[in-house]
This record gives structure tokens, C-alpha cells and sequence, in this order.
């Protein structure tokens, strides 16, 4: 991307008729997109560190074979230490950690957080095209976020607290017949916001990225983050709604006797998973899309490349985004498909490792022959495709329905989709937060203890979840409490990961904090030639406002 | 920054305005697709759905099949329904009549519908029903017990449906639900 900027285009004078808001009002009025960033941004590490915690206490608790720690947790948290609520009590907690890290974790530090900084920034807008908007977009996943922590503390089903059903939400269990009490209702509702709160924010991406690009800023000379975020934008004005439309059927049949999942009155609880599903398969490329975005940036920056095939990376992802609504079935292989039906369902998501092969290899192209310097976020993105790689390989491993048969609903299934998500996309967001970190803050962090962090949560999760495929394939079921004893060597082992995760969790806290206290100051471009769109023009961190005149690209090269 | 101009606040909204009518468009089609699933089940036979009949086949097929039957009764309704033979052999195209026996033994009159379907699934799609008690609601007086016709047959065409080549047994299942009287049904209503 060459960019020749027109003037620094931020005088100090220019904010004279504009007085900077302060305090509280700041944060809570705000409509500039980078205070909305950074709201997100924070928001999400706060979600995360509890979805984190739920998922440790889980680690905890199958470290060993029996049942030792949820009693304790269920006595604390719903006055009932039996060993039922303690199972209940663990399968709320999955359910929440799975809530929590698809909606409040990787959503808003992605799409939100990432998205409202460096969207505007790269493509050369003063800020989003709807500022109110998007100001109630963050603010409705605080509420929303509220009403799902709620849930875990109020009547689920007959005689304990919270619902354990799983993100999936199938009926019968979040019906009334299996969840009579009303967490499910505040499941719900929680999800309601969420979406409200995604789909407000994707119209404003839109409408910015096809409106707002500064002049000269084709399409096609469109930095690969802004590109993600556009085809991630598409898929939740198209996706969500679905999702809407499906848990407020289930609503109704919860507290107004509607019919659509009852098999008494006619309905069909397998509609209520064509639904979810038509809306879950786009929603975990609109959890890996951004990153996918980031990792671009990333890999062109420290290879000091223009990044391998821009026109093939850019519509590959538009590819991923299309096939990615018509392969839902292929979570439900085995509630009674045709033999037609899984064959069409197998073809076609096996089509989808096409576009992302597209991906892995243009990074790796783009890397071949570059000049590479391993700084912080080189690692990590290099670390992003190892572990994205390896969770889609077993992807394409599950996509069989023949050898889903076996696999479905085991550690094999989890093993997958956290290396996909989990690794995957987590690691994109480190990759992204370390890249862009002293662009945010003007401050620089410890490369060193960067370092630690990464190689810490590395080795972390892989000791986590590379054992989960030995457990899956001998069988070991999701969602339970406790295994025969056969399963406790590696179930030892994932644990002992997860102990190593969250050690890794404190060096980044503790990264972050010395980087604020230390104060180094960064510099505009602390990465070097290789960092090439229009954010690193900017100072660090950028002006209030940014692009007073709006800069001129010219040049086709990315 | 600049106050934002008419002219871009309308170009804005020229693109705002249709993303926001496709989330709607996809809420409805949320919803639209209730019906249309159903329609979908039922044309294809899709998740063992039987089809209906109006008349017997006119063709003969040479395949014998046993068709078995299963039947559930939903926990709130004190009935029993039995059918007069377990299992019965049906050559493809023939049309058979099976009763079964269904008893009210509670001491008030109820009324229940039975859910339906066969298995393995995709011989939905060659399940043909002529006449069934299924197709509407049931009422049994306090202890009244009947008999109740159900008037099926295979479509020839599952012999040339290479998915039906290996099925020798199709499973007939219902499960009766009760129906809560209108009044009644008011009457509990908590709020």
C-alpha cells in the first residue's frame, strides 16, 4: 500500500471549535471510534479473564478422575454443595465460558475493538459514518453481558441454578421441559443485545468501508484488516438475524405457548438446529475472519512484502464467507440426514479448506523470500498459522460424516474448534494487540516478557488441547463432569496446560501493565518500512480527531 | 472534524438503509422458514415423514418388506394404544389395513393427537397413508375404548431408489400427546 499522505493532516489548532470531552463523559458519550476501540478493547479482556477463569475451574475439576472441586464452587455460589448442582453447576459453567468467549471475548476485541481503531484508520476516514450508532453498539454488550452472568444465578433447571444446555441452546433441554426456570429467558435475552449490538456495528462498518475511503482508496487497494472486516460485517447482517429469529421462537414457546420446537403441538426441535446452525457455521468465520485480517497485516509487515496474492487473500475470504452459509449441516450429521444430504454437506465443507489453503500458503509466500525480522507480533502470527493449520486439518478430518459418526459430541470435536478459536483466534488478537498496541497507547512494552507470554501460552494451550484428539478418538464424551480412569493420564496432562495458560495469563497482565508504567515512548512507526498503511502516517497515539485533510493514495501495490 | 454535510448523510443512509432491510429480511426468512420446513418435510419424506394418499397404487412391486409397529404414549395422558399385529409383511404397492386398539382408562374424557413418523428416514418419501388416525385430533370418552383403521401402503417407485436398496424393515412409530381442552388450557394459564 503506498500511501502518500497529502499533509499531516492533524494540527493541534484544528480542535479549537471542538473542546475534547472529559472524564466519564468521555467513555460514556463517546462517539470517536478509537475511545469506542478502546472500550471494546478493555471490555473484552474483562470478559475474557472470566471466561478464562470458568474454563480453568473446568480444567481444574478433570485434572483427576471423580468429582472434586464443583461441590465447593456450587456450595459458594447456589448454597447447594450436592453433587448434582455441583453437575450442574459444571455444565453452566461450560455453557457460560462458551457464551462468554464467542460473544464478549473474541467479538468485540476483533470486530469492535480492532475493527473501530484500525478500520477508519486504514482506510483514511475521519471516524465511522454513524458515531451515535455506534456509541450504543458497545454500550448494549455491557447489558447484554449483564444479563448472561444473571443467568447463571437465577432458577434453570427443576431445582438448580443457571443453564447448562450448552451454546447450542438445543430444545428440548432450553424449552420449558427441560429448563423451567427463567435463566434461559436471560440467556436469551443477553443474546438479543448481543446480536442488536453486532448488527448495528456491522451496518456502520459497511456503510463506512463502501462510503468513507479517502480518496484513490479502491476496493482494491484496501488494506486485507478492512477487507475481513467487510466480509465479517456481511455475515452478521446475514447470520445474526437467524439466530435472532430462532431463540425468540424459543422465547415464545418458553413463556407464550407457542408451538415452533414442541413436538406436541407439532413442532420440531430439529428446526430450532437447521436455525442455530445456519447461524452458528458464519459465526465462527466471523470469529476467525478478522484474524484472519491481522494476520495479513502482520506477515506483509515483517516480511517486508506486500502480502502474496492481495486480489486472491481479499476473495478468498469473500469465498470462506459465501460456502461458509451453506455447510451448516455438517454439525448435524447425525440427527437423521439423508445419505444425499451428508454427502452434499460433506462436499461442501470440504470445498471451504480451498479458499483457506488460499490463505495459509499466501502467508507463506508472502513470508518466502522477505525480509523477516521476528518481532513480537511476527511470532504470534506465526504461531496463528501453525495452530490454525492444525485445527483445520482435523476440520477436514470431522467434515466426513462417516468418521463424524464416531467423533461427534468427543474431546476430538473440542480439540478442534479451540485450535481453530481458542488458539487460533485468540492468537490473532495478541498478534493484533501487540502490533498495534503502541499505535493505541504511544507506549512500547517489553519485548522480552512479550516473548515469554507467547511461548508460556504456546506450549500452554497445545498441552491443553493436542491431548484432547488422543481423548476424543478413544472416546472421551463433551459436557461431563468425571471419566473412567482410562481417560486420566491425558486428562492430567490437559490440565497440567491449563495451569501453564494461566500463568501465561498473569506475564500479559503484567506486560501490560509495565508497558503503561514504563512509558517508552513508541514512536509513529516503531516497525519499520515493512509497515505500510496509512496508520503508521499517523502519530502515536493518534490525534482526537485524524485526517483533517484527507489523504491521497495513489500506487496499486499493497 | 467536520459536521457531517446532507449530502453525506443521504449517501450514508443509501447504503445503511438496505444492509438494515437484509437483517430484517433474514429475521423473516427466520421465520418463514417454520413453514417452509414443514412443507419441505412433508414433499420429501425428509426426517421419516409419510406421505398421504388419496387412493391405492395401481402398480404391483415385486419387494416384500416387514413394516413394524411402535407406539408411545406422552407421560400426562393415562391411555394405552396397541396394534393388532406387531409386525406385518407388505409387498411394494399392495395396500394393507392394521388396526390399533386405543383405551381411555382415566374417568374423564380426553382428547390427544399422535405424532408420527418411520425409520429409517428416507423411506418417508415411499410411506404412503391412505387413511390413519393420526391426520386428526382423538377423543375417548372416561374408560371407551376403539379401534382405529390405519390404511397404508409402500410406493412401488423404493425399488428403484438405490437408498432403499437395503432396507428390508421400516418402523411405523406414533406417540400420542394430549390435548389440552380450550378451557382448560385458559383455565391453567398462570397469568
Amino acid at each position: 500500500m503506498a500511501t502518500n499522505a497529502a499533509s499531516p493532516a492533524h494540527d493541534d489548532h484544528a480542535h479549537e471549535d471542538h473542546p475534547l470531552p472529559h472524564g466519564w463523559r468521555r467513555y460514556l458519550y463517546s462517539t470517536n471510534h478509537k475511545d469506542i476501540g478502546t472500550l471494546y478493547i478493555i471490555f473484552a479482556v474483562i470478559a475474557g479473564l472470566i471466561g478464562f477463569l470458568l474454563s480453568f475451574a473446568i480444567r481444574l475439576e478433570l485434572q483427576e478422575p471423580g468429582i472434586q472441586i464443583f461441590p465447593a464452587l456450587a456450595s459458594v455460589l447456589s448454597g447447594d454443595g450436592s453433587i448434582d448442582a455441583a453437575k450442574n453447576l459444571y455444565n453452566v459453567f461450560i455453557t457460560a465460558h462458551g457464551v462468554i468467549m464467542i460473544f464478549f471475548l473474541v467479538m468485540p476485541a476483533l470486530i469492535g475493538g480492532f475493527g473501530n481503531w484500525f478500520v477508519p484508520l486504514m482506510i483514511g476516514a475521519p471516524d465511522m459514518a454513524f458515531p451515535r450508532m455506534n456509541n450504543i453498539s458497545f454500550w448494549l454488550l455491557p447489558a447484554s453481558f449483564l444479563l448472561l452472568l444473571t443467568s447463571m444465578f437465577v432458577d434453570g433447571s427443576t431445582g438448580f441454578k443457571g443453564f447448562g444446555g450448552g451454546w447450542v441452546f438445543y430444545p428440548p433441554f432450553s424449552s420449558t421441559a427441560g429448563t423451567p426456570g427463567p435463566s434461559m429467558d436471560f440467556v436469551i435475552l443477553s443474546l438479543h443485545l448481543a446480536g442488536a449490538s453486532s448488527i448495528l456495528g456491522a451496518i456502520n462498518f459497511i456503510t463506512t468501508i463502501f462510503n468513507m475511503r479517502a480518496p484513490g482508496m479502491t476496493l482494491h487497494r484496501m488494506p486485507l484488516f478492512a477487507w475481513s472486516v467487510l466480509v465479517t460485517a456481511f455475515l452478521l447482517v446475514l447470520a445474526l438475524p437467524v439466530l435472532a429469529g430462532a431463540i425468540t421462537m424459543l422465547l415464545t414457546d418458553r413463556n407464550f405457548q407457542t408451538a415452533f420446537f414442541n413436538p406436541e403441538k407439532g413442532g420440531d426441535p430439529i428446526l430450532f438446529q437447521h436455525l442455530f446452525w445456519f447461524f452458528g457455521h458464519p459465526e465462527v468465520y466471523i470469529l476467525i475472519l478478522p484474524g484472519f485480517g491481522i494476520i495479513s497485516q502482520i506477515v506483509s509487515t515483517f516480511s517486508r512484502k506486500p502480502v502474496f496474492g492481495y486480489l486472491g487473500m481479499a476473495y478468498a475470504m469473500v469465498a470462506i464467507g459465501v460456502v461458509g452459509f451453506v455447510v451448516w449441516a455438517h454439525h448435524m450429521y447425525t440427527v437423521g440426514l439423508s445419505l444425499n444430504t451428508q454427502r452434499y454437506f460433506v462436499f461442501a465443507t470440504m470445498v471451504i479448506a480451498v479458499p483457506t489453503g488460499v490463505k495459509i500458503f499466501s502467508w507463506i509466500a508472502t513470508m518466502w523470500g522477505g525480509s523477516i525480522s521476528l518481532r513480537l507480533p511476527m511470532i504470534w502470527a506465526i504461531g496463528f498459522i501453525f495452530l490454525f493449520t492444525l485445527g483445520g486439518v482435523t476440520g477436514v478430518v470431522l467434515a466426513n460424516a462417516g468418521i463424524d459418526r464416531a467423533l461427534h459430541e468427543t474431546y476430538y470435536v473440542v480439540a478442534h474448534f479451540h485450535y481453530t478459536m481458542s488458539l487460533g483466534a485468540v492468537f490473532s488478537i495478541f498478534a493484533g494487540f501487540y502490533y498495534w498496541f503502541p499505535k493505541m497507547t504511544g507506549y512500547m512494552y517489553n519485548e522480552t516478557l512479550g516473548k515469554l507470554h507467547f511461548w508460556l501460552l504456546f506450549i500452554g494451550v497445545n498441552t491443553v488441547f493436542f491431548p484432547q484428539h488422543f481423548l476424543g478418538l478413544a472416546g472421551m464424551p463433551r459436557r461431563y463432569i468425571d471419566y473412567p480412569d482410562a481417560y486420566a493420564l491425558w486428562n492430567w496432562w490437559s490440565s497440567f496446560g491449563a495451569e501453564i495458560t494461566a500463568v501465561s495469563v498473569l506475564v500479559f497482565l503484567y506486560v501490560v501493565w509495565e508497558a503503561f508504567s514504563k512509558k517508552r515512548v513508541a514512536g509513529d512507526n516503531p516497525w519499520g518500512p515493512g509497515a505500510t498503511t496509512l496508520e503508521w502516517t499517523l502519530p502515536s497515539p493518534p490525534p482526537f480527531h485524524q485526517y483533517e485533510t484527507l489523504p491521497r493514495i495513489s500506487g496499486g501495490d499493497h | 472534524m467536520k459536521e457531517p454535510t446532507a449530502k453525506s448523510g443521504a449517501r450514508n443512509r443509501a447504503v445503511a438503509l438496505p444492509v438494515a432491510a437484509a437483517a430484517l429480511g433474514m429475521l423473516g426468512m427466520a421465520f418463514a422458514a417454520v413453514p417452509l420446513y414443514r412443507a419441505f418435510c412433508a414433499a420429501t419424506g425428509y426426517g421419516g415423514t409419510t406421505q398421504v394418499s388419496k387412493a391405492a397404487p395401481t402398480v404391483e412391486g415385486t419387494r416384500v418388506l416387514s413394516v413394524r409397529f411402535d407406539t408411545n404414549i406422552a407421560a400426562a395422558l393415562p391411555w394405552t394404544l396397541t396394534p393388532e399385529i406387531p409386525v406385518v409383511d407388505v409387498r411394494a404397492g399392495e395396500t394393507k389395513t392394521v388396526f390399533f386398539k386405543a383405551h381411555n382408562a382415566s374417568d374423564h374424557a380426553i382428547s390427544a393427537v399422535a405424532g408420527y413418523n418411520v425409520s429409517p428416514e428416507q423411506s418417508g418419501a415411499f410411506f404412503d397413508k391412505i387413511s390413519c388416525f393420526c391426520f386428526s385430533e382423538q377423543r375417548l370418552e372416561a374408560g371407551e375404548t376403539a379401534e382405529w383403521p390405519v390404511v397404508f401402503y409402500l410406493d412401488p417407485a423404493l425399488e428403484k431408489d438405490a437408498t432403499m436398496a437395503h432396507v428390508d424393515n421400516i418402523t411405523l412409530s406414533y406417540v400420542l400427546y394430549p390435548v389440552a381442552d380450550k378451557s382448560a388450557a385458559a383455565a391453567e394459564r398462570k397469568f
